[in-house]
Formats: C-alpha cells, sequence, structure tokens
C-alpha cells in the first residue's frame, strides 16, 4: 500500500492518539515503549559488564603470577563479613523483586514497604562493607603510600589471621605484590559499591515517587528496569565474594 | 558539468515548508533542553565542526614546525603536547562522533520511520556529556595541555610526564560514556521502532553500518574506561597494575587500551561506510549491488574488529604465537571492506551516474580509502609490520583511512543531507571545487608520508635528520591546499542557510523515508507513520509514486 | 633558471642531494623484506588501478548522458565469490609470507654475539661484552650476527635501524631481543620510535657497521679496562652473593656454574631453560625463581642494582664455565680494594642511595 507512505507537504495532519500520560509521543505503543527501555537497560548492563571486565581480566593475570600474595592477601578478609554481606545483598535482590511485583500487582503500600527494604539493606551493605575497609585503612592495607607489608613479611605479628591460617613469611619480593592484591580488593570492590550509591540514590528518588503512586498505575518499566540494575550489582558481588574472599584460602 | 543538477519539478516552486522542527520552537533554551533527535543532530554538527577546526589548527602547527628539520617553531615539549591534543581532539571529539552523533542522529530515526530515537533524553544527555568532555579537554589544553600522545601509553603517562594526564583522561572518559549512550539509542531504536514493513533487509545500508558500529561503542567503549580509570589511580595513589616495579605489567595497559582503540577505528570508519552507500546508490540511480553482502560486511567488520587489537603490538614482545594469531584476524577484517569498494564500483555499472558534490566526495572516498586499506595490510602483516610501524608509513596509512575515508564520507553525507537538514541547497559548483581541492590536498599532504615512512623518520619527531626535508616540505605545502578545502565548505554552507536555493522534499529524488517527507522535516518527522513495503533502493518505486502523485493532482 | 634567487636555487641543489625514495639495504633481511614489501606494493598498486579503472569506467560508460535510465541489478554471487576469495587468498599470501620473516627477526641464531641495549629517557647505552659502553651509538662488525638484548629503565622506547629493517621495543622490566646480520660497511640511523617524552626526537644515534678488523680496532680502542663479566664479579662480590652461591657442597643458593643455557626444575615443578630473561628475573623477582631443593631465602634485589648491573651479573654468570672462577671470587673479593675501603654500595651497577 504505497499510498500509506506520508507525503508530509504544506497541508499536515496533527495526528494524535489517544495514550496514556506515561507513553512518550514517539512511541507506537505502550508495549513498544516497554519493550525499548527494557532492551537498553540489558544493553546498558552489558556495557557495564565490559566495563568490570576489564578489571576482571587484571585480577586473572595477577593472580595466575602471583598466587602466594593473593591466597595470603585474601586471608586479611573476614569471611565472616563477607558473607554476611552476601546475605544482606541476596536479601536487597529478593526485595527489590518483591518490589517489582508488588508495582505489577498495584500494592502501594507493599511496594514503598519493599523500595524502603530494599534501600536500608543497601545502605547495610556499604556500612559493612565500611567497617571492613576501615580495618584495612587501620592495619596499612590501603595501596599507596601508607601501604605495609609487615602481615606479609612477618605474619605471626598479625596475631587474629596468624592464628587461623598459619601464613608462612612471604620473601620480600613476593610480599611486595600483596599490593596489588590490594589494589584490585578495593578498585573491585570500590567499582561495586559506587554502583550500589548510585542505585540507594536511585532508590530514594524512587520511593518518593512511589508514595505518590507514580508506579502503581500499571507502568511499572521504570520499577523494572531499576531492578535489573539492582540484580547486575548483586551478581557482581555473587562474583566478586568468591574471587576475593574465598578461593584457594587455604592453598597453603 | 553545468547539466549533471537533477532538475527537478517541485525544486522551481518549492517553498520552505510554514512548520518544520527549526520553527516550531524558538529560543535558545526550546534547543539546550530538546529531545527532538534532529535539533540535537544540529547541536552537534556545530560543536564537533568547533572541535575539527580546534584539531585542524593544531595539525597545520604540526606541520609548520616540520617544515625544517630542527624543531625550531617550537620546543620538543609544545610540539609534544600538540600532537598529543590533536590526535586527542580528532579522535575523540570529531571522528567518533562525527558522523554517527550528526547524520546517524538525524536520519537513523526517520529512515526506519520512526518518530525520534528510542531514548531521546538520553540522547540529550550524551551531547551534553560530550560538551562537558569536551570543555573539560579545551580546559587541560588551556591550563598547560597533555604531552603523552593520545595513546597514553604507560609508564610515561603515568609516572613519567608532569602534564595534565587526569584531566584530560577524565575527559576522554565522559567521552566515551557520550559514544556509549549514542550508540546503546541507535541499536534499541533500530531493534525496536521500526515503522510497519521496515524488516532488516529493508534497512538502508546506513543503517547497517551504523549499528554495526554502535556494538563496538557499546561494548569497546567501557574497556578503554576502565583502561582510563586505573591510570588516573596509578598517577594519583601509585597501585602499581601498570608499573614493573611493582610487579604490574604496562603492557596490559597496552591490551585494554587497543581491545577499545583498534574497533574504535571502525566505529569511525563504518557510519562513513554507510554513507558511501547512500550516496552512490543516490547518484547512480540504482540499487547497491549485492546489498546483502555490503550489509554483512558491515557486521564482520564488527565481529572480527574485536579480535585484533594486539596487531598493535607485534613488536613489543607479546609471544610470537599471539602475534600469528593477530596477524591472521588481521587479513580476515581486511576482506570485508575489499567487498564493499568492490560493491560499490559495481553500483556504478549500467547506473545513469551523475557528478554532484556529495559523489565527487564519494569517489574520492573510494580511491583514497582503497590505499588507506591496502596499507594497513603492509602493517597487519607481521614482517614488513616490524619497518613500518610507528613511522610515519602508519602515520599516512591512518590518516588515509581516518580523513581520506572517513572526512570525505562525512563531507559527501554533509552536503548530500544538507537540504533535507536546512531546506536549502548548497552552492552545486564552489562546493565541487571544494570536493577537488580537498582531494588534491589530501594527497599531497599524506601521500608523500608513505614515502618518509618507508625510510623510516618516526612518527611524533619534532625534529628530524635533514634528508626528510624535501617529503615534509612537500607535506606542508599540501596541508595548506588541504586546509582551504576544509575552511570552503564551512564558508558556503553557512551561506546557504539564508541564500541557498529551496530545496523541496526530495531534491536527489533518493527513495530512503526521510526523502518522502518535507525539507526541513517536522519535530514528529512523519504526519503519519509509513507502512513499508518496498525494498532499500528501490528505484522503480520511487517512480511509481511519483506517477501517482502526478496523476492525483 | 638565472631568474631563481640563489638562495632558492642552494636549497633545491641540496634537497636534489640529500632526496631519497627508499632506505638502503645495509641487513642480511633487508632484502627479503624488501621483497615482501615490493610484492605488497604491486598487490596495492593493482588494486588500485582495478577501482580506479572500475569506478572512472563505469561512471563515464554509464553517466546520465550516455545512459539515462538504470539498470537495476540485484547483485551476484558468483562475483561477490571472486572479490572476497582474490582478495583473502592474496592477504593470505602476505600473512604466510611475513609471518615467515618475522619469526626470522625475532629468532636470532645460536652463534650471533650479544651486545646488550638500555633505553632510558633520552639515550641509548649499548654494553659490549667487552665493556666497551656507547651511548646514541652502536659500533658492529657487519658479516656477523648480531644479537641486541634490549631493556628500558624507564619508559617504553623503541629501537629501530631503518637500514636494517629492524625494530623492537625496549621495554621496562622485561627483556627483548632483535638480531641481524649487517651486510654493508657505513653509518645508519638509529631511532627511538616509540614515543617517550620531552626529548624522544632527540633519542637518535649512529650505527657504525665496520669491517671485522676495523670493528676489532674499535674495541681495542674503546675499552674500559674491563669487562661486563669483570664488572659483574665486582658486583657479585660487594652484594655478597658470594655467600650463598659459592658451589660448596654445603651452599644454601644453587651452584651458578655452566647454568646458564641449562635446563632448570623449579620448585613449583616447571622446567625452564636459563637466559637471559630468566637471570634477571631470579635476580629481581627471586621468590618465583626457586630451584627444586633450595629453600626460597633469596632476598630481592629489585630497586638495588640497575640495568646495567643486572646485565653485568648475568653476563658474569654467563661467563662462569668453569668451578676455578667462582672459588677465585669467594677468595679474592677481600683483596679488592672497593669491599675494604669503600661502602659495598660504590660498586659500579649498584643504585646509588
Amino acid at each position: 500500500m504505497p499510498e500509506n507512505i506520508a507525503i508530509a507537504g504544506a497541508t499536515e495532519v496533527e495526528a494524535h492518539h489517544a495514550h496514556p500520560p506515561y507513553q512518550r509521543h514517539h512511541f507506537e505503543t505502550i508495549g513498544q515503549q516497554n519493550d525499548a527501555t527494557n532492551f537498553a537497560m540489558w544493553l546498558f548492563l552489558l556495557t557495564e559488564i565490559m566495563f568490570f571486565g576489564g578489571l576482571f581480566t587484571a585480577y586473572m593475570i595477577y593472580r595466575n603470577w602471583y598466587y602466594p600474595a593473593f591466597v595470603e592477601g585474601s586471608h586479611q578478609l573476614s569471611i565472616f563479613w563477607g558473607t554476611l554481606n552476601t546475605a544482606v545483598l541476596i536479601t536487597s535482590s529478593f526485595t527489590m523483586a518483591m518490589g517489582v511485583w508488588c508495582a505489577e500487582m498495584r500494592k502501594k503500600s507493599a511496594l514503598v514497604l519493599c523500595l524502603v527494604l530494599t534501600f536500608v539493606l543497601g545502605l547495610v551493605f556499604l556500612g559493612i562493607k565500611s567497617i571492613e575497609y576501615h580495618e584495612k585503612w587501620e592495619k596499612h592495607h590501603v595501596p599507596g603510600i601508607r601501604y605495609s607489608l609487615d602481615s606479609f613479611l612477618n605474619p605471626a605479628s598479625d596475631h587474629e589471621v596468624y592464628q587461623e591460617y598459619h601464613d608462612k613469611p612471604l620473601p620480600l619480593d613476593m610480599a611486595r605484590h600483596t599490593e596489588l592484591y590490594f589494589f584490585l580488593y578495593f578498585a573491585m570492590t570500590g567499582m561495586h559499591a559506587l554502583h550500589m550509591i548510585i542505585g540507594i540514590g536511585i532508590l530514594a528518588f524512587m520511593i518518593i515517587k512511589a508514595q505518590r503512586g507514580a508506579y502503581t498505575t500499571g507502568h511499572v518499566t521504570f520499577v523494572e528496569n531499576f531492578g535489573l540494575y539492582w540484580h547486575f550489582v548483586d551478581i557482581i558481588w555473587i562474583f566478586l565474594f568468591p574471587l576475593l574472599y574465598l578461593i584457594s584460602r587455604h592453598a597453603n | 558539468m553545468s547539466d549533471t543538477i537533477v532538475v527537478l519539478p517541485d525544486q522551481a516552486t518549492a517553498r520552505l515548508p510554514k512548520k518544520s522542527y527549526l520553527n516550531k520552537e524558538n529560543g535558545l533554551l526550546s534547543w539546550l533542553l530538546t529531545g527532538d533527535h534532529k535539533r540535537i543532530a544540529i547541536l552537534y554538527l556545530i560543536s564537533i565542526t568547533f572541535f575539527f577546526f580546534i584539531g585542524g589548527a593544531l595539525a597545520s602547527l604540526i606541520r609548520l614546525e616540520l617544515l625544517t628539520p630542527q624543531s625550531d617553531l617550537m620546543a620538543t615539549d609544545t610540539y609534544n603536547k600538540v600532537f598529543s591534543m590533536h590526535g586527542i581532539i580528532m579522535i575523540f571529539f570529531f571522528l567518533v562522533p562525527s558522523v554517527p552523533a550528526t547524520i546517524g542522529n538525524f536520519f537513523i530515526p526517520m529512515m526506519i520511520g520512526a518518530k525520534d530515537l528510542a531514548l531521546p533524553k538520553i540522547n540529550l544527555l550524551s551531547w551534553y556529556l560530550y560538551m562537558a568532555a569536551g570543555t573539560l579537554a579545551i580546559y587541560s589544553m588551556v591550563v598547560g595541555g597533555v604531552d603523552t600522545g593520545w595513546t597514553f601509553t604507560t609508564p610515561l603517562s603515568t609516572h613519567y610526564v608532569n602534564t595534565h594526564v587526569i584531566t584530560t583522561g577524565l575527559a576522554v572518559f565522559i567521552a566515551g560514556f557520550s559514544s556509549i549512550f549514542t550508540g546503546l539509542n541507535f541499536i534499541v531504536t533500530i531493534h525496536k521502532m521500526r515503522a510497519p514493513g521496515m524488516t532488516w533487509f529493508r534497512l538502508p545500508l546506513f543503517v547497517w553500518s551504523n549499528y554495526a558500529a554502535s556494538i563496538l561503542m557499546v561494548l569497546g567503549t567501557p574497556v578503554l574506561a576502565i583502561a582510563l580509570v586505573l591510570i588516573v589511580l596509578e598517577r594519583t595513589i601509585g597501585i602499581g597494575v601498570f608499573d614493573p616495579t611493582k610487579g604490574g605489567d604496562p603492557l596490559l595497559f597496552q591490551h585494554l587500551f587497543w581491545f577499545y582503540s583498534h574497533p574504535a577505528v571502525y566505529i569511525m570508519i563504518l557510519p562513513g561506510m554507510g554513507v558511501i552507500s547512500e550516496v552512490i546508490s543516490t547518484f547512480s540511480r540504482k540499487r547497491v549491488f549485492g546489498y546483502t553482502a555490503v550489509a554483512f560486511s558491515s557486521v564482520a567488520i564488527a565481529v572480527f574488529g574485536f579480535f585484533v587489537w594486539a596487531h598493535h603490538m607485534f613488536i613489543m614482545g607479546i609471544s610470537n604465537y599471539a602475534v600469528l594469531v593477530f596477524s591472521l584476524l588481521t587479513m580476515l577484517v581486511a576482506v570485508p571492506s575489499a567487498i564493499k569498494i568492490f560493491n560499490w564500483a559495481f553500483t556504478l555499472y549500467k547506473g545513469s551516474v551523475t557528478f554532484e558534490t556529495p559523489m565527487l566526495y564519494a569517489f574520492g572516498f573510494m580511491g583514497l580509502f582503497t590505499i588507506g586499506g591496502l596499507t594497513g595490510v603492509f602493517l597487519g602483516t607481521a614482517g614488513t609490520d616490524i619497518h613500518l610501524t610507528e613511522t610515519y608509513f602508519i602515520v599516512a596509512h591512518f590518516h588515509f583511512v581516518m580523513v581520506g575515508g572517513m572526512l570525505m564520507a562525512f563531507l559527501s553525507g554533509i552536503h548530500f543531507w544538507w537540504p533535507k537538514m536546512t531546506g536549502r541547497m548548497y552552492p552545486e559548483k564552489i562546493s565541487q571545487l571544494a570536493a577537488v581541492v580537498t582531494f588534491i590536498g589530501f594527497n599531497f599532504t599524506f601521500f608523500p608520508q608513505f614515502i618518509l615512512g618507508t625510510l623510516g623518520m618516526p612518527r611524533r619527531y619534532a625534529s628530524y635528520p635533514p634528508e626528510f626535508q624535501v617529503l615534509n616540505v612537500f607535506s606542508t605545502a599540501g596541508a595548506s591546499i588541504l586546509g582551504v578545502g576544509y575552511l570552503l565548505p564551512v564558508l558556503y554552507l553557512t551561506w546557504s542557510l539564508k541564500y541557498g536555493a529551496i530545496a523541496g522534499n526530495n531534491p536527489w529524488q533518493a527513495t530512503g523515508l526521510e526523502w518522502q517527507t518535507q525539507s526541513p522535516p517536522l519535530t514528529e518527522n512523519f504526519t503519519e507513520i509509513p507502512i513499508v513495503d518496498h525494498e532499500a533502493y528501490d528505484y522503480e518505486w520511487l517512480e511509481h509514486q511519483k506517477e501517482k502523485e502526478v496523476a492525483s493532482a | 633558471m638565472s631568474h631563481i634567487s640563489p638562495v632558492l636555487w642552494q636549497f633545491l641543489v641540496k634537497w636534489m642531494t640529500d632526496f631519497s625514495l627508499f632506505p638502503p639495504e645495509a641487513s642480511k633481511i633487508a632484502p627479503q623484506m624488501d621483497a615482501l614489501y615490493f610484492f605488497m606494493v604491486l598487490v596495492s598498486l593493482i588494486g588500485l588501478t582495478l577501482v580506479i579503472l572500475l569506478v572512472v569506467g563505469f561512471s563515464l560508460l554509464y553517466s546520465k548522458r550516455r545512459h539515462p535510465v538504470a539498470v537495476q541489478i540485484e547483485g551476484s554471487t558468483l562475483l561477490e565469490a571472486t572479490w572476497t576469495i582474490i582478495p583473502l587468498g592474496l592477504f593470505l599470501v602476505m600473512f604466510v609470507w611475513g609471518a615467515l620473516i618475522y619469526f626470522r627477526v625475532y629468532t636470532p641464531p645460536n652463534n650471533a654475539m650479544n651486545i646488550y641495549v638500555v633505553g632510558k629517557q633520552w639515550m641509548w647505552k649499548a654494553e659490549h661484552p667487552g665493556g666497551q659502553h656507547e651511548i646514541n651509538a652502536l659500533h658492529i662488525p657487519i658479516n656477523k650476527p648480531v644479537q641486541l638484548t634490549l631493556i628500558s629503565e624507564d619508559v617504553f622506547h623503541s629501537f629501530s635501524i631503518p637500514a636494517f629493517r629492524v625494530k623492537r621495543e625496549a621495554i621496562p622490566g622485561r627483556y627483548t631481543t632483535v638480531w641481524f646480520e649487517a651486510t654493508q660497511t657505513g653509518t645508519y640511523h638509529l631511532f627511538c620510535t616509540q614515543y617517550c617524552g620531552t626529548d624522544h626526537s632527540h633519542m637518535i644515534g649512529e650505527v657504525y657497521a665496520m669491517t671485522p678488523d676495523n670493528y676489532k680496532k674499535w674495541l681495542d680502542s674503546s675499552t674500559s679496562g674491563s669487562s661486563l663479566a669483570q664488572n659483574g664479579e665486582r658486583l657479585f662480590a660487594s652484594l655478597s652473593c658470594s655467600a650463598c652461591h659459592n658451589s660448596r657442597p654445603d651452599a644454601r643458593g644453587p651452584n651458578l656454574v655452566g647454568v646458564f643455557g641449562s635446563k632448570l626444575t623449579l620448585t613449583d615443578g616447571e622446567t625452564i631453560t636459563v637466559d637471559d630473561a630468566y637471570l634477571r628475573q631470579a635476580i629481581l623477582n627471586p621468590s618465583q625463581h626457586v630451584t627444586q631443593g633450595y629453600a626460597p631465602i633469596m632476598p630481592t634485589y629489585q630497586g638495588q642494582i640497575s640495568e646495567e648491573g643486572v646485565i653485568d651479573l648475568v653476563q658474569y654468570i654467563k661467563s662462569l664455565d668453569t668451578d676455578y672462577r667462582l672459588k677465585q671470587t669467594t677468595t679474592t673479593t677481600t683483596l679488592l680494594p672497593e669491599s675494604q675501603g669503600k661502602a659495598a654500595p660504590a660498586a659500579k651497577g649498584m643504585v646509588k642511595q
């Protein structure tokens, strides 16, 4: 039907179909709009994977080269806090998923509750992370000028860790490479925490909007897409936790 | 060639439409807060032109310095900053966004029959990121510049230079996000916003090539981002990832950097190839020869393009076997480009060829890109790479591809779509002259550099042994011609905004959906979303349409 | 011509005499590489001519004036296959040919003489085994394979001799090698081609390819008094390496006599061949290179010895082919003036603290 090709000329027709207020003017249907934003979110997560991919590559290479340093470095991390944090994060993913469901079901107060829970759990995660960071700071395990090799050259001086693992002292050249381990630890968890902070910021914004009923009108794409982001951040942690805390912990 | 311009029925009587995207709203704010892809494209066009001329000014400083063997115009440090900023500005602020962010932004939605890109706000955000990045880059240049080269090679950039690496790195980082958002927007738009009947194999090839480039943008740029973050951290707190004395490996940076920066050259050239497909088809009144082959060759370039990055490191002591693999893959990525060139050439066969400015630029592209592409094979071949890499040969090679290829394609596209964007024609005669001047100037500038490179003259030298002077003088002389060639379009295109002939809807009688609307288009592009029932480049369909129109009139 | 200004005329004459289009072929690999180069030039010219002929030919033959109505053609699978397979075939020929040359350039023959080259901002320092040092110059004999072992003290540099068609990056933290065999005497350019900072363009020098006789004369006239191995011996003593590496049965470190070129099994079970790169790594990162049967007690010398010092040590260890010399060192070190009078770090090759 070639005549259907619109030739816009002097006589133009203002074609405005009736559509819900949340449908942007350039989409034909709300389905198309949801599809498009959803797809965009997945693509964005793909770029995030590539972004973290650079760090994972560096981790893989240096772990391979400086294995003993990475093992003893990982002994400095607290399994307790790490596991707790993993649990917190997975729970927050659950509350987020519940939130999406509530939005779909148009349950406003339940949605707000879920979002608030997710928000709080996110903060708890960051709080625990900062306890861990603080510990590293006190032990001079933050790469840069204050970095100290004591725990690795003389593990016995580090009572708590020593009691558990009985690490052998690392030779100086290997001990130096623990700095790379801690850099990667901070870079990867820091990058992850940054994503959490951004996520928490958006959550705060969403809580306010949800209270006003913005997501319980049947249009839930925003909540859904944010859910994707939140789960993605969760998944990154699911990779970070074993790589940094668990693997080869008992190797020597 | 006075009679080569297509004289069209509607052009004589054409009037500028009363309503268009240009006058829907007025005032600066209506532009700065716009969500209209066409207005954002115009914003991009203005800003990249600005950065192109900054980069160009730096280029002319380089050529002036190289007029004599001594470093007499400026100190070596200054020269190093000049060529670094030239590279950074031209690559990240001109070439990467050039065609996609301007022509692509403007026409991809129109070509697929959509009212806008899928994410208009993200599109505007991408322009703001670009401007923020550009401002930061200019700032870092004003306060003292950076002298790492655009490649930010470690450990030079992290431990040994004392210039504004962090600011510039940050600028490139932000510009990267701008390009990620553009690419992401295109992919979503092309997937989800096509008009009814617009199947993948009815898409214009310009859309295909931008789609391929977008994949590279989305997957490659984040890796550059993380590499730059690591550089900044290494410089500020000395983390040691790239520092051999701390057990880090500077080659890791090379891998991360080229993992983006090799695909980046395809990000730059692929959209240009798309322009050439449109132009060649339109001005030979014929469907692009081997449509499917050209479409898939774009995708092949994007896919193979991700697996050739280490050919930048053949002499850096990577394993010999890695060299074998990457050299072989480089040969494979050269083939799709050859396919494209031959298909374009055969599009002319039994066509009805006219020689308007866009076509002249497209011919220029084909010649120069062929040279650029073939000399790329010299560098992808492991043996000859040893002698030719890091010399002026490589400089000439990528300028043939980037300037001879991409810039020619960009100018071709700008001329081709100018009537649609502005509603007015550019002046034909002088623009044909500009195309010829550019072509001549370009060859004068860059061809001698192949010989210089073969003789062994290293790149990035502020001073050089005197026996290289003759060829450098040629090159500088050519650059001044080239400069005129680039200045001319700015002048006459600006002139044409007010005084150009009214273009009418479809001055080239092209088949794309964008030509079936008024020029300049309405904000919503189409009064009614088109239903597509014909292949791309279907000139018989177009004839049919015209007959119908006449009949109904 | 008389009306041309004399200044311009002088310039023109100077230019034309200096002018060249192709670098001299002064090494054994040069003609081989040039053969491939010209093959590629030929293919490129044919390809380019073909494209130009097609474009110009078609656009003249089928210009609107001559051919007002276009004939729509979909494409041709046969043609697509042709211009896929023929370029691919040609590129593959280039790939194989190029790979062969690449392997030749970077695989030194066993009988090559070795010269160490250290790059730093902004100079090249060459160290001949006999202890001759040069800066931004390299003297080499013709008709003899010469291997260069390159390293950088700071940033990436790249050692390039266009007349020999060889180039290799000098990288901080690891040795790279390249070799060539000069065929013509003469003086050739030596460039740093990897951008390395402010005076990158001043990091150039000359390669002097000499007849073996002249080279010998040059070696004799520019001796610095002690060979690299002798420097290394002194450093070995002043760093007290001999406390452990003394080839006694109860020694705490492995015996270094004849270790160069031998196969070693490391504690992690890996078997390696001892070469320059291994020795360098073993001195700077000893804990990752512990010979099987020994404890990882060796301290690292990272940051304590300059790259030249490492080269001296490596050269010394290479020169240890009999037990005798090592014993000499262990007994005579105390007699050396350095370790008696001055503090140990004064030995050549140690980093000044």
